[in-house]
């Protein structure tokens, strides 16, 4: 018999380890195993406890640590608690889901090799091995698979690429430095089905013809970073890495703009994360000038399944040019906030209503963040805009990484675009003066406009200035800054037509010292 | 990490040599002497240059790029709490503010005991429970609610 306590970081930082110790201690005498897998997904249950039954795994959540002891005595019998959710896959969170990447995540032990074999693992790379490198990148291709950190480009074509370029040694590199506000996927995928990534990395470099593989992971994911040494020494022992393709992971130093996939490359090589001019593109000239397939932590973990269970059960799922499912990430003022995977195509309304159930606070939301801090604020009149990429796009937005951030009416717009300067000022690598200084002075424009002196003219500055940052800069960052400045013009000009209401929301001090 | 002492080329030596054989190994390098040191020193600059064959411009450009990096000693534990926008949304203005008052440091300073430096950090991937902060690389969330009394414990508090 098993016991389940989430070890997921979101977890561990309500007091999960401490759940487990007390459930642990009080429980060995009865040789109970207590498992510490990732998050189911279903945040405001977190610390969230599990006990197998004959009937399926009984949920009881969130339960901290004076919890504990009236959850003894009823746990093994999954009796009756005031925290008792029953099973998760007829919970109302869960039962719209649907879930190809995240299957395992929250049900195994992500330190368990043959847990992961039990549940499935190893069935795509085992696929994978008995196709030429050209057909696996065609069943990529037909799944209509695209990088999930934000771009959406079609991870077939990338291979494919990268596979025909010539080079001696060639490179899959995993980009995990997720950055963007509101979305945990990656590190939830990293932390509870680690696995599955490395499996994602092997077929990728079957179909590529890659020796080495890396995985840039950033350094605010502590846990991460243990689980995945964990399983890479693992892979190593178990033979799913070798010397003909190793993984080595690297990680970052607190730089945003390394998830931009060409300066996460100079980051590697040891160099400042400066981003690099396209082309050429990473996959003719990337890692140490070789042919590099970049990819995010999601499109490489969507990969397996493509492999075996057949790309068009991927491509059935979706909308329009979108296809699949998509690990969707509910965050900021909402009551469910959690990963919520389902096929392309639900409303951003659905999403924030239904799914997240409205506010936390209880107030009414009044803006949405999609997409991370270069992601629109969308008003409740855009919340009929289906989760596409290019659905988004036409309403002037992107779905970006996938996280989904609420705000309530106490939310001042004006202030939201500030901090959206001012982060790009702070996180600016500084190679494009449109980003390096007119984030600077895109800040100083908002004061003017907030403080009231010639409000008119300074907007057409504004304006103006975000014309030539989306025109004038090489990466996402100065390009699509002008997305939450600009979207909160249009959506709320009311905010930019008073004083700021408390002391300056967006203010970023000590980063900017440096 | 959080504790500083004088750099020392023989430890600095040993600690380079795990990282060896790496392509590139500029980042783990300075991972591996702030971890131990508590912070890259200007004879540490100097002393990766010359087993890296880099300038010691070089190095500093890179010292200097990363917010991780430090170019003084931090306090003997660090509290990076978030500011980013889902955190904002959960209401870290105001617990920054509550942390400000109750560790008497304000955001991107050091206590002058050296005790502990208070950080903003930009997103630790905890958006669904924030607002959020590490200390010492320990997650703590729901810092509006019963986190706020864990966090401090946390820290001593």
């Amino acid at each position: 018999m098993k016991v389940y306590v989430s070890g997921d970081a979101a977890a561990v930082a309500l007091g999960a380890d401490e759940v487990a110790a007390q459930i642990t201690a009080a429980l060995r005498p009865r040789s109970i195993t207590v498992v510490r897998p990732g998050s189911r997904g279903y945040l405001p249950a977190e610390p969230l406890v599990e006990v197998e039954t004959p009937t399926g795994r009984v949920a009881y959540g969130p339960i901290f640590e004076e919890d504990v002891p009236s959850l003894l005595p009823v746990l093994l019998e999954a009796g009756p608690h005031p925290r008792r959710l029953g099973r998760l896959e007829e919970h109302p969170f869960f039962v719209g889901q649907r879930r190809l990447t995240f299957a395992r995540v929250g049900i195994i032990d992500p330190r368990s090799w043959s847990d992961y074999r039990d549940h499935g693992g190893l069935e795509g790379l085992t696929r994978a091995r008995a196709l030429a490198p050209s057909e696996i990148i065609a069943r990529i291709n037909n799944s209509g698979l695209r990088g999930r950190g934000g771009a959406g480009f079609p991870a077939g074509l990338k291979w494919k690429t990268a596979a025909e370029a010539p080079g001696a040694r060639k490179f899959i590199v995993c980009n995990a430095d997720e950055g963007d506000s509101g979305t945990f996927a990656d590190r939830m995928l990293m932390e509870g089905d680690p696995f599955l990534l490395i499996e994602g990395m092997v077929i990728a470099a079957l179909a590529v013809g890659a020796t080495r593989g890396y995985i840039y992971l950033r350094s605010e994911y502590p846990l991460a970073i243990a689980t995945i040494t964990t399983a890479l020494a693992t892979a190593r022992s178990e033979g799913l890495l070798s010397a003909s393709f190793d993984i080595e992971l690297r990680i970052g130093a607190g730089a945003y703009v390394c998830g931009e996939e060409t300066a996460l490359l100079e980051s590697i090589e040891g160099k400042r994360g400066v981003v690099r001019a396209k082309p050429p593109l990473p996959a003719h000239q990337g890692l140490f000038g070789c042919p590099t397939v970049v990819n995010n932590v999601l499109t490489l973990a969507a990969v397996p399944h493509i492999l075996a269970s057949g790309p068009e059960v991927y491509a059935g799922f979706g909308m329009g040019r979108s296809r699949g499912t998509m690990p969707i990430q509910l965050a900021g003022n909402l009551r469910h906030t959690g990963l919520y995977e389902v096929p392309f195509g639900l409303t951003l309304g659905q999403l924030v209503d239904e799914v997240g159930g409205g506010s936390l606070s209880g107030r009414p939301i009044r803006a949405v963040q999609v997409g991370g801090p270069l992601g629109a604020y969308f008003p409740r009149a855009l919340f009929d805009t289906p989760f596409d990429y290019e659905a988004f796009t036409a309403k002037k937005g992107l779905i970006g990484h996938g996280g989904v951030v609420a705000f309530d009416d106490t939310v001042d717009l004006a202030a939201q675009a500030r901090f959206a300067m001012e982060f790009c000022a702070v996180e600016s690598c500084g190679k494009c003066t449109p980003c390096r200084i007119g984030s600077t002075r895109g800040v100083e424009v908002i004061d003017r406009i907030r403080g009231d002196q010639d409000r008119a003219a300074n907007l057409v500055v504004l304006k103006d200035l975000c014309e030539t940052l989306r025109f004038g800069s090489l990466c996402a960052l100065g390009g699509f800054v002008p997305y939450p400045v600009e979207s909160a013009l249009q959506h709320f000009p009311e905010d930019f037509q008073r004083a700021p209401q408390a002391a300056g929301p967006g203010h970023l001090p000590g980063r900017s010292q440096r | 990490m959080g504790h500083s002492s004088d750099f020392d080329p023989a430890e600095a030596a040993r600690l380079a040599l795990e990282h060896s054989h790496q392509e590139g190994a500029l980042l783990p390098i300075l991972h591996a002497l702030q971890g131990r040191f508590g912070w890259i020193a200007p004879e540490a600059v100097a002393w990766v240059a010359e087993r890296l064959n880099l300038s010691r411009a070089e190095v500093h450009g890179v010292v200097s790029f990363y917010h991780d990096f430090r170019d003084h000693p931090a306090g003997r534990q660090v509290i990076k709490v978030c500011q980013a926008e889902a955190c904002q949304a959960r209401g870290a203005r105001h617990v920054t503010a509550q942390l400000e008052e109750r560790l008497g440091v304000k955001l991107g300073q050091t206590a002058p005991d050296r005790s502990l430096t208070l950080e903003p950090v930009y997103c630790l991937g905890l958006c669904g429970n924030g607002p959020a902060a590490l200390v010492d690389g320990r997650p703590y969330a729901d810092l509006s609610g019963r986190g706020l009394a864990r966090c401090l414990k946390g820290v001593g508090r």
